[in-house]
């Protein structure tokens, strides 16, 4: 295993086992996250994305290989899965309430993460009466506040249009870098993974297997962020790049 | 805010709501009092046979005799107690049950084809054995009546149970949620609606279960009173006692109707 490395996967197969056949999802699959880094898992749709995401928190144990993982596991689903007869602080404490930790350095800091994301007049609403985009916000604090070392985000952009996906996702690249996590971050979208990750791990379709691993080095004017990133002079390249391998792993 | 700072057509449209309440109100009075007379003048003039339907002011005569000499508190009493202990009975069971089967699946499963023919059969058919094994007195009757709800409960509240989305317990699992967290954190406060839709329906399901247990044993209660009358030929006896089944059983749903108003404003303010 190297040095620094927050999760580590070796040859991580998964097979789920249905009565008339077999479905092979991962084949050999090997990653490293190291601390610090946004790591963006691109692939087609179907493609077992989310099932390494739940091997990784441990929810799903692989048929083989290896996996390691160090440090306290924040997941962020594609939907928000706000609990709607909870108002928008009680949302956000389910996390430490599960896990019997409400203290009061972790409601200080939940208070902080509520007033820095601009939530803090909103604790007391209900998420029915939110936006899309503010409720996967709400949905990203209440997985950053147990204090994760490592962020799992499964698609969290896609349930909401294209003009607020771009804001969210700008909105939640800043926490993450502010925040200092460590990502994992599942998405079928390329732009998105150049915008916002530092390491893009290139999948195939099912089974599948790890084709390419690129490292994402944008010149910026100004701050990385997933809009700023766009007018990167490297923007284009890494698009074209990845639109071939992606066409070309689809077998389309 | 109050009225007075509302704005003039915000006011007239307040105004439009209270008259359409009015209205709804006037029509919903205005056709009982329509049909009691209908009948009444029917009855007069004998265009109906009042040795089969009765008539409105011989039943009303009736309860006012029944009112004076107390026997009719007794009657409603005896029924209501009897409803209620199957209500709460046959409901905290069922979804103790229900909670049960969503625990263990495999119980779930092994019990599956017994709860579908349990639901199936009409299930006052079972009515007199059960009043043979417990007893032929209030014991009995509630009996029936818990059985009556308990197995609609447990159907229903199992389903609202295991339909409860799979990716919102996947959520509490990725914080270590345990089963006990699930159950109490998602699946029962998920489901608040529900189960109040559920002791609606048991409220009917209760009563079912005392009158019809009332028509096989017993000396006392509504049901009593509506056999009782039947077999005498009593036509007015039998639509008092329909009519006091009435309200009794409008009056507990009514109290369901405010419990869940006072539950629904404690969740969401």
């Amino acid at each position: 295993m190297k040095e620094n490395s927050l999760v580590h996967l070796d040859n991580v197969n998964m097979i789920f086992y249905r009565p008339d056949d077999a479905l092979h999802v991962l084949y050999n699959i090997s990653m490293n996250l190291h601390e610090g880094e946004i790591l963006g898992l691109l692939g087609p749709s179907g493609s077992g994305k989310s099932t390494i995401l739940n091997i990784v928190a441990g929810l799903l144990a692989p048929s083989s290989g290896q996996v390691e993982c160090h440090g306290q596991i924040g997941y962020m689903f594609q939907r928000d899965h706000l609990l709607d007869w909870r108002n928008i602080y009680d949302n956000i404490m389910l996390g430490l309430e599960i896990q019997k930790n409400i203290t009061p350095q972790s409601e200080a800091k939940v208070e902080r993460l509520l007033k820095s994301y601009d939530l803090w007049d909103f604790r007391r609403h209900f998420p029915k009466e939110l936006s899309g985009g503010m409720r996967q916000r709400v949905a990203l604090i209440r997985t950053l506040a147990i204090d994760p070392d490592i962020l799992l985000l499964d698609e969290p952009f896609s349930s909401l249009d294209y003009q607020t996906r771009l804001l969210v996702s700008n909105d939640i690249y800043k926490i993450i870098k502010q925040e200092n996590k460590s990502t994992i971050m599942v998405t079928h979208d390329i732009s998105e993974a150049i915008g916002m990750c530092d390491t893009i791990y290139v999948l195939s379709k099912r089974p599948t297997n790890v084709k390419a691993i690129h490292s994402i080095n944008l010149t910026t004017a100004d701050e990385k962020t997933p809009l700023t990133a766009r007018k990167a002079p490297e923007y284009q390249h890494y698009f074209d790049l990845i639109w071939k391998e992606m066409m070309q792993y689809e077998g389309k | 805010m109050k009225e007075s700072e509302l704005s003039q057509e915000h006011r007239r449209y307040l105004a439009q709501l209270r008259r359409n309440k009015r209205k709804i109100l006037f029509w919903q009075i205005a056709s009982i009092i329509v049909f009691l007379l209908l009948w009444e003048i029917g009855a007069k003039t004998k265009i109906i046979d009042t040795f089969l339907f009765s008539c409105p002011s011989a039943i009303w005569q009736l309860f006012l005799v029944y009112l004076e000499n107390g026997e009719i508190f007794m009657h409603i009493g005896i029924s209501v107690w009897e409803t209620i202990l199957g209500f709460v009975i046959g409901t905290i069971l069922g979804i103790l049950a229900a909670v049960i089967l969503w625990w263990n699946e495999t119980l779930a499963k092994i019990c599956d084809p017994l709860l579908v023919i349990l639901n199936a059969l009409p299930k006052t058919a079972l009515a007199p054995i059960l009043i043979v094994w417990v007893g032929a007195g209030i014991e009995g009757i509630v009996a029936v009546a818990i059985f009556i709800s308990v197995v609609v409960t447990i159907m229903s509240a199992y389903n609202y149970f295991i339909t409860v989305d799979e990716d919102k317990i996947t959520m509490l699992k990725s914080f270590g949620a345990n089963k006990w967290q699930i159950l109490t954190k998602l699946i029962l406060p998920a489901n608040v609606g529900n189960l109040i839709n559920i002791l609606k329906i048991n409220v009917g399901m209760s009563w079912v279960g005392v009158i019809v247990g009332e028509f096989l044993v017993s000396r006392y209660g509504i049901g009593y009173l509506i056999v009782y009358g039947g077999q005498v030929f009593r036509l007015d006896l039998v639509m008092m006692g329909v009519f006091v089944l009435a309200v009794c059983a409008w009056l507990m749903y009514a109290a369901i109707n405010f419990l869940e108003k006072q539950i629904t404003r404690q969740l969401f303010h």
